[in-house]
Parts: C-alpha cells; structure tokens; sequence
C-alpha cells in the first residue's frame, strides 16, 4: 500500500525522478578505462584528444541526464586538455636526453594501471567465498558469547568506541562551577599502579569500574591516561564483546605459572 | 565408555567455537596434548572434511580454523538464515581492495589512487568494521592510517593477508619504443577548450 503510493508520489514529480545517482562510473579512472576499452585502444599510446572529446561528451550526456557530476570529473577534464597541449608545445629544452624520456601521458597512464590492477583485485575479492553468501559458519547470539571465558578470538576495542566511553564517563561529572586553585595531584603513575592492584586476582575488570572512584576530572583523566600507558606497554588488553557493549580490561601480564605453558 | 582420540576431542571444540580459532589457543586448551599431535589431528579432520561426501569444510580463516559449509549448500542455508548477506558496491569493493593490498594505507592515498573522495566510503567500512584506523602516520597534519581488520579476512575467507590474490603486475611502461609523435591530432573541439 504504502510502496504504492510512493511510487505515484515519485512517477507524479519529474524533477525528483531525474535525480539518480549513477554507481556506472565510480570516478574519472574509471570512465577513461571504460572509454579506452570501448575503443579497443593501447593504454600505453592513448590518443588524448580522441579520448579527451569522447569524455567531454559524456560529462555532458551526465549533465542533461542530471546526473551530479563531481568536481573530479572536471579535474580529469583539464588534466586531459593539459596533457594535450603539453604535447602539442615543442620541447624548448636543449637537453633532448633529459626531456625527451617522459611522455605528458606517462603519469596518467601508471594511475589509470594502478587503478585498473585494483579494480581486478576487487573483483577477486568478491568472487571468494564471501561468508554469509556462500559459506557459512557457525554463530551465536550474543548472550551465550557473553559468558563464555575471555580470550584472544575477541576483537580488541577500536579507538573510537574507547575515546566514546571515555567521553561518556567525562560527560557524568558535573562540571565544577567554582575554580579550583590547590590541585589534587593525581599522578598517571598513581594511577597504572592502581589498576594493576584492582586487576590483581581478578579475571577482568569492566573499565567504567576504574572510574568510579572519585568524581573530579583530573582523576578520570589520569585514569584514562594510565589504562593507555598499559595499553602500550602492552600489560593489559581491554577487550569488547559486541558493538558498543562494555568494555573489560584484562591483564596481558602472563604470571609464572602461565609462562611455563608457553 | 569408547576411548576417545584426539582428533574427535579438536572436531567437538572446533565445531562448538564461535570464531575461528587460532592454533596456540587450541594448543592452551589442549595443554595435555602434544603440539605435534594437535596439529596432526587437525590435518586429518582436514582431510576428513575435504570429502565429497562431507557439507562442511574445516577452513584456516583469519589466523585460525573453523568448520564451514560448503559454497555448494548456501541456496540451502540461506533459507534458514533471516539475514541478507552484506552486499558491496563496486566503489566500497574498489577501497577495501586498495587497503587490503597497501595497508597501512592514507584516505589521501586511497584517494589518489581512486581518483574520487572516499570519505564516504571508508566511513561505511569502517562501520561494517571491514577496515580499522590503526593509527597516524608520521607526516604533517598526521592523517589517519588504515587497514584491514580480522572480519575483513573471515568475510572473504582469507587464512592470512599474506593469502590475498596476487596482484596483476603492471607491465614496465613502454619508455622508449613507442613513438613520442604521436602528437598530431588536430582537433577543433579540443582547441576552443584551450581558448577558455
């Protein structure tokens, strides 16, 4: 019912049916590969001009379709037309070995071979067995992973849902409305050796924990700070079982007993 | 009860795991168990499941194994499973291709070799957490560097990245044998561009 009356909404309106965005060509390489193509021509011997028109017209078929044509597309224009006149001018230079060795057109060239290898390499990409379309594997729902025991499969936490968390616990604290002059002195080193005490015995801790303990924000960023400082020293991991779930800290130091497995 | 061997213990805890697992931990799991004789086991589970007979495979995906279904029964198991697989447009194929094979790698670089803005686009996969900001690179304005992550792997069933599919290589561009006179084209059209 509803589809319905969209469509009629849309059918009804011309201006808005015209506006279709185009994925035919992802960008300017990609239309000079496809006109080179087309025209069965040598990549490394274009005849600029020839190809310069045939783009120049499709930017204006682009343009009446109404289609939006990105500023790109008229940089690769006048790189086009640089090209050609650079070609056209006499070499004024005496020294012919020198000069002579680069073609106007080389550059283009090596970006239009570069481009084309990754576009190969993406249609190898997809034609893989994509999990979830060809293959599948098993899955749980997000409950049982819950519970299960934590280990290295998990996928470490992305910055950003770190520096969100952090903003997130910042944003609690009321922010203090008188200025405070004698500061609490609260060291990074205090702090790395808070955590590693709070972590001791414990499987893992959730990392709002950590913040828990006073309300000023130098405490929270001295926090913040030293669970960074073990990130990089690599004595803790912080670990995220879902997107935008809690985040735990684990302990990345092995103890005695663990280093005589390994 | 029947002994139990090796073999059907790595079978039962593979089939259970909700990811690939990587060889140390099984090894971590299996403490009592030699390495060499874990590793034997899951060469013959290999082979077991390489049989025609057999719908599910044990892969190495993203730096660990898993049990897979074979690309034969998806019709199948599409009918069971709700959810559409995630589909790729041919410009987010293209920049995860170009991350993939020159990570770590700039937007700017992405861009360059692309020729069109991938703002966009990286955004998208960085939200379908194909591709991961691994840190800064060491230049003025320190631009964001990129590259792939584990999902990226186990999504196009790569055991490591040193497995992606060799790139074309690009053949030496013809420096000297082609003729540098090529020039002459008269075009008209070309000309009132240049008058501009």
């Amino acid at each position: 019912m509803l589809t319905s009356d969209q469509s009629t909404l849309f059918t009804d309106d011309g201006s808005i049916a015209c506006l279709v965005r185009t994925e035919a060509f992802e960008g300017p390489l990609a239309l000079l590969l496809h006109l080179i193509r087309k025209n069965e021509l040598d990549i490394y011997n274009i005849p600029i001009a020839e190809i310069t028109r045939q783009y120049l017209d499709y930017l204006d078929v682009m343009r009446e379709l109404n289609l939006d044509v990105a500023g790109e597309f008229l940089v690769m224009a006048s790189t086009l037309i640089q090209i050609k006149s650079q070609m056209l001018l006499p070499q004024l230079t005496d020294s012919v070995e020198e000069e002579q060795g680069e073609d106007p057109r080389a550059e283009l060239v090596r970006r239009l071979l570069e481009y084309d290898r990754y576009r190969e390499a993406s249609l190898l990409l997809i034609g893989r067995e994509v999990l979830h379309r060809d293959v599948f594997a098993r899955s749980f729902p997000a409950e049982e992973l819950d519970s299960l025991p934590l280990d290295e499969a998990i996928p470490a936490v992305e910055m950003f849902e770190l520096v969100d968390a952090f903003r997130r616990i910042l944003a609690r604290v009321p922010k203090e409305s008188f200025h405070e002059v004698g500061s609490e002195n609260i060291s990074i080193a205090d702090r790395i050796s808070d955590v590693l005490e709070y972590l001791r015995g414990r499987e893992s801790v959730d990392f709002e924990e950590l913040f828990a303990g006073s309300n000023s924000r130098e405490f929270i960023v001295a926090s913040f700070l030293a669970i960074l400082e073990l990130c990089r020293l690599k004595m803790i991991k912080l670990l995220q079982f879902e997107n935008y779930g809690r985040i735990l800290l684990k302990s990345a130091i092995i103890t005695d007993s663990e280093a005589e497995l390994a | 009860m029947k002994e139990i061997s090796l073999k059907q213990i790595v079978e039962s805890i593979l089939f259970v795991s909700d990811a690939p697992l990587p060889l140390e931990r099984l090894y971590a799991i299996l403490e009592e168990f030699e390495r060499e004789d874990i590793r034997a086991a899951l060469a013959a589970l290999t082979t077991d499941c390489s049989s025609d007979k057999r719908a599910i495979e044990l892969v190495q995906v993203a730096g660990g194994y898993q049990f897979r279904s074979r690309a034969a029964f998806a019709d199948y198991i599409r009918r069971l499973k709700k959810i559409k697989p995630a589909r790729f447009s041919p410009s987010a194929l293209e920049t995860l291709a170009i991350i993939a094979y020159r990570q770590p790698v700039t937007r700017s670089e992405v861009e360059y070799l692309r020729g069109v803005d991938s703002g966009g686009v990286l955004k998208s996969l960085l939200d379908k957490k194909l591709v991961k900001i691994i840190g800064k690179k060491d230049v003025p304005g320190k631009p964001l560097i990129y590259g792939t992550t584990r999902e990226f792997m186990e999504i196009f069933s790569l055991k490591d990245l040193a497995s992606l599919p060799t790139l074309r290589e690009i053949e030496a561009l013809a420096g000297g044998g082609d003729d540098p006179e090529q020039v002459p084209l008269p075009l008209p059209e070309i000309d009132q561009s240049i008058n501009y």
